[in-house]
Order: C-alpha cells, then sequence, then structure tokens
C-alpha cells in the first residue's frame, strides 16, 4: 500500500482519463481481510498461495504487500499487518513474535557443466569473490580467467551468501551484476568459465532441464533440494509467516493453509522447498 | 441551410479544440507529476548529503552510505552514444534504400520486415542477447557481458525506429521537388543527398532524437546483457551498469536512503533526457 500511495497522483491523473472505469469490488468487512506486508522473496509465493485461499473462501480479501523483511517484521509489531513476512529465520531480539514457516530456500554455488573443477572449499569461494584467485588453473583446472557472478546490492541471496562466507560486500569483485536466479543460470549457462550463486530450486530445476551448469557441494554436502529439506545444507534459510500474538480464527486458518499440502505444488512452482514433504 | 452548417462545424470545432486543450493539459499536469514524484522521493537523500558526493564518493554502495553515480551516468552516455554511432547510418541507409533504391516489391517486404524488428519486445533482445551474443563476445574477450554487448543490441532495437521513420520523411517529399531535380539532370544519389535529405531533415531529426531516448531509457535488455558492474569501464569488454539498470537492480530491495538514492539516478536520467530534447530541438530549428 505504502507504494501504492506514492502513485497516487498519477491514479488521479488515470481516473481523469478513464471516466467510464468499473467500480471497485464492494470492500469486504475487517472480519474478512488480511493485511500480509514484507519480504520480497515470500510474497509472489504468498500472492499465490491467497488467490488459491480466496477462490475457496467466498468474500475473503488477502492483501499482500511487498517491502523487505524488515517491514514485515516492523508491520507485524505494530499491528498494521495482521501477518507479516520474513526470508530468514527470527533475531533473538524478534522472539516477541511467533513464526510459521511456509517454505525453505537454500542457496548453491554453480559452475558451468563442462568446468572441470569439481570441488571448492569455503577458503577458495572466499578468494575467488575476492578476486585472489582469478584463474581456474590456480584450482586445478583450465587456464582461463574466472567470471566472478554476483548479486546485485539489497538481494537477501546475496546477504546470505556474504554472511555465510563472511565476506565484506565491499571486499567482493564481480565480473557480472545479475538481478533474479534466471538471469544468473543464464549467464553462467553461456560461460564456462563463470562461478555463480543461485537459489538451489532454480539451480536443480535447470539442471534436470538439460541447462549446462553443475552445483557444487558446500562443506561436503551435495547441493539439493533434499539436503534443504533434512537440514543438512548449510546455506539454508527458512521462509516465515510472523504474527505478533498467537493467530486465532481466519488469520489462524490462513497460515495453517499455507503451511498445508495443498500449497505444495505451488510453493514447488517457485522453486522452494514444501515444510510438508 | 448554408449558414446553418458552418455554424455547426464552427462550434464542433470549437469543442474539439477544447477537448484537445484538456487532453494536453493532462498530458502536461502527468508530466509534471513525474517530475514532482521524482524530487519528493529524492529528497530525503538531497537533504541529508551534499549534491557533489553523488559525482565524488569513492563507489556505488548506498547501503554503507557511498553514492557514486558518476560511473552509471558514464554507462549510459558510452551505451548510448555507441548505439547511435552504429545504428544512425543503417538506420538512414535502410530508409533510403527502400524509398529511392529498392524495387517496388522488395521495399515492402524489407519495409515489414524492420517493422517487424521495431516490435520485438526489448526482453526479447536482451534474453537473446544473454543466450547468443554474449557467450560469443565471451569466447573473444571474457567475461562476455560487456559494453560492446549492451551497445550491439541497442543498436539492433533502435535501427528500426530510425530506418522507418526516414522512410516516412522520405516518402513525405513532394514529388515534384524529385522531378525538378530529375530535369536539372542530378544523379539518383546527388537527388537524394541534395534535394530529398534536406527536405525531410526534420522528420529524420525527430526519428534519431526518438531513438536516442528509446536508447537511454531502454533498461531490460540492458540490464540482461551489459554485466551492471559499477565501473568506469576501460575498455568495449567491460561491464558497465547504466542509470536504468541500476534503478531496476536495486529498486525493489532498496530501503530509506538507499531507495531515495535511486530517485536521484531517476532525476539525473530525466535530466539527461531532457537536456537531449532541448539540444536536438535547437538542431532542428537552426542547425
Amino acid at each position: 500500500m505504502r507504494q501504492l500511495h506514492r502513485f497516487l497522483p498519477f491514479s488521479i491523473g488515470a481516473l481523469l482519463l478513464l471516466s467510464a472505469c468499473d467500480k471497485p469490488p464492494n470492500s469486504a468487512n475487517a472480519a474478512n481481510k488480511l493485511v500480509v506486508t514484507g519480504s520480497s522473496t515470500v510474497a509472489p509465493l504468498l500472492s499465490e498461495i491467497a488467490k488459491r485461499y480466496e477462490a475457496n473462501h467466498a468474500g475473503v480479501r488477502i492483501d499482500v504487500q511487498t517491502g523487505g523483511s524488515s517491514r514485515g517484521i516492523a508491520d507485524a509489531r505494530q499491528g498494521v499487518a495482521q501477518i507479516g513476512m520474513v526470508s530468514r529465520s527470527l533475531k533473538s531480539t524478534e522472539n516477541d513474535l511467533q513464526a510459521f514457516m511456509i517454505a525453505k530456500d537454500g542457496i548453491a554455488v554453480i559452475l558451468h557443466e563442462q568446468n572441470p573443477v569439481a570441488k571448492l572449499s569455503n577458503q577458495q569461494i572466499v578468494e575467488i569473490y575476492t578476486k585472489q584467485i582469478t584463474n581456474w588453473q590456480q584450482l586445478g583446472g583450465r587456464d582461463a580467467p574466472i567470471t566472478v557472478v554476483h548479486k546485485a546490492a539489497g538481494r537477501s541471496t546475496l546477504e546470505l551468501f556474504v554472511s555465510h562466507f563472511k565476506l565484506k560486500p565491499t571486499a567482493v569483485k564481480p565480473d557480472v551484476i545479475i538481478g533474479d536466479n534466471e538471469q544468473g543460470i543464464k549467464t553462467v549457462a553461456g560461460n564456462p568459465n563463470a562461478i555463480g550463486y543461485v537459489s538451489i530450486g532454480t539451480a536443480e530445476y535447470s539442471v534436470k532441464h538439460q541447462v549446462p551448469v553443475k552445483l557444487i557441494p558446500l562443506d561436503g554436502v551435495a547441493a539439493s533440494i533434499a539436503n534443504v529439506q533434512n537440514g543438512k545444507f548449510p546455506l539454508a534459510r527458512s521462509l516465515n509467516l510472523v504474527t505478533k500474538s498467537a493467530p486465532q480464527g481466519f488469520q489462524k486458518e490462513f497460515i495453517d493453509f499455507a503451511r498445508s499440502k495443498e500449497v505444495r505444488d505451488l510453493v514447488q512452482a517457485q522453486y522452494f522447498v514444501p515444510v510438508q514433504p | 441551410m448554408f449558414k446553418r452548417n458552418t455554424l455547426c462545424r464552427y462550434s464542433l470545432e470549437v469543442g474539439f479544440i477544447y477537448g484537445l486543450r484538456l487532453l494536453t493539459a493532462i498530458a502536461a499536469v502527468v508530466v509534471l507529476f513525474i517530475v514532482g514524484f521524482l524530487i519528493v522521493e529524492a529528497w530525503p537523500v538531497l537533504r541529508q548529503i551534499a549534491v557533489s558526493r553523488f559525482l565524488r564518493d569513492q563507489s556505488w554502495h548506498p547501503v554503507s552510505g557511498q553514492y557514486n553515480l558518476l560511473p552509471m551516468i558514464i554507462g549510459t552516455s558510452s551505451v548510448t552514444f555507441g548505439a547511435m554511432l552504429l545504428a544512425v547510418p543503417f538506420g538512414l541507409a535502410s530508409g533510403i534504400f527502400c524509398q529511392y533504391y529498392a524495387p517496388d516489391w522488395l521495399a515492402r517486404i524489407y519495409r515489414r520486415l524492420i517493422e517487424l524488428l521495431a516490435g520485438i519486445p526489448s526482453v526479447v533482445y536482451g534474453f537473446w542477447g544473454l543466450v547468443v551474443l554474449v557467450p560469443l563476445i565471451g569466447q573473444v574477450h571474457p567475461p562476455g557481458p560487456s559494453l560492446l554487448a549492451g551497445i550491439l543490441i541497442l543498436a539492433l532495437m533502435i535501427m528500426p525506429t530510425i530506418a522507418l521513420i526516414t522512410d516516412s520523411s522520405l516518402a513525405t517529399v513532394p514529388a515534384r521537388y524529385l522531378w525538378g531535380a530529375q530535369a536539372l539532370g542530378l544523379s539518383r544519389w546527388g537527388i537524394v543527398r541534395g534535394v530529398a535529405l534536406p527536405a525531410a531533415r526534420s522528420g529524420i531529426l525527430a526519428g534519431i532524437v526518438l531513438a536516442l531516448g528509446r536508447a537511454i531509457g531502454e533498461t531490460m535488455a540492458v540490464l540482461m546483457v551489459c554485466g551492471n558492474v559499477v565501473q568506469v569501464p576501460d575498455s568495449l569488454f567491460a561491464p558497465v551498469r547504466t542509470l536504468t539498470a541500476n534503478m531496476a537492480l536495486e529498486m525493489a530491495y532498496a530501503t530509506d536512503l538507499h531507495r531515495s538514492a535511486l530517485f536521484v539516478s531517476g532525476l539525473v536520467l530525466m535530466g539527461c533526457i531532457g537536456v537531449l530534447v532541448f539540444v536536438a530541438d535547437q538542431v532542428g530549428r537552426y542547425g
């Protein structure tokens, strides 16, 4: 809604132009309306879940707005939103809130399929990303310069990656900066000497569809959805819904629905790991 | 009868003019809203830090409080300039060919083809660039995503605009000019250069400005092929980030001052386009 407010001037202009536009649907009364705000990673998934829930429950409105995990926390605390979305575990300073995991996500380091290097230690990954190692030959590969693929600032995938490897964001020296996971996959698939990191589900899906990339194990654990699921994979995070107090009634019903098997296909379609196998 | 008819037409005309004025006013108000909105959004960061820091900071790390926009301004200008350098001659040549050299049937097919090119969404160009062009460049000189890739993709995107507008501007040159020139015994190229091009100049210039605007504002394709590393490119093969790519990459994830700084890059972009339109206007009028 905050974003919407910013566009209000335009909306007025648009209204002037479109005098014949539809009346808004009768706004549902407060009891049948949920406002959910927060993480932009969770929002697309939750919008899908909300759509399905609305389709099953006539007269119910669920309003999903993004703005980042920190907004999810703040809005849930202040009661601006009944539910907040947070794409990480709650910190110790946030245990006044209740968290309900709706899915898991992991991050995999990927190389081109033809790259002879099969595994990298954490130290080596750090040195690649800080340009202390610049040629695959130094890692037992071909004599070719390493193309370092990095995420754009502010992405939670990047935050998780740099904190896992204890990298300083300003110390990373990338050759390519990408936006979403798909672009990361395409970039690595098109360059035999590239290294990148993306959401594990996206990477696994690509490998299954003959995209020439491979996933590198971390700390000796194979990067796979299964290992995220069983908690062995070190670079994983949970996607959570948070509430101020124990959820009740309609709010509880929706959270239960978002965690149920009924939405498993939606979770998988977004390349996340469902909580219920 | 006659009287009533003219009266009727007159009142219709007045209504039409007022309608036009209203629509123009709405368009103007929307533009003002956009500028106002950009300024309002950019204000928090402009109030807190000196404007010179947008040109003098060490780098662009808005999360750590560094806001240098200069590499991205240079990135935008170099990609745009390179693309224009390629697209203008090809576009002009293509328009002239279509109008004065190609046989009718070929011109018709060729025109359809160019129209098709002009209609392809930018994300498709970007995707093609990412999976075909970038790996090719990478084989010559790694990493691949680079200034060169951006220039080539953009040139391909704006060339049809220039070609089509040149073509249609040339088509409006009165035939008697050409007959007159022919009667004076000028060669075909002489007629094109000496009569047709000067007569169609303002239309062609408008086309070039339109293409320039598209090149500066293009986001998706550039985002996909340029590499987006914030740096002043030292060669054609170095990755660059443009102002538009900067906003597209970071807007969804930015908060507070970072977000505000992105609106400053929007303002800068708006300023660049404003200056260009002004210059083009002056060139069109007096050049």
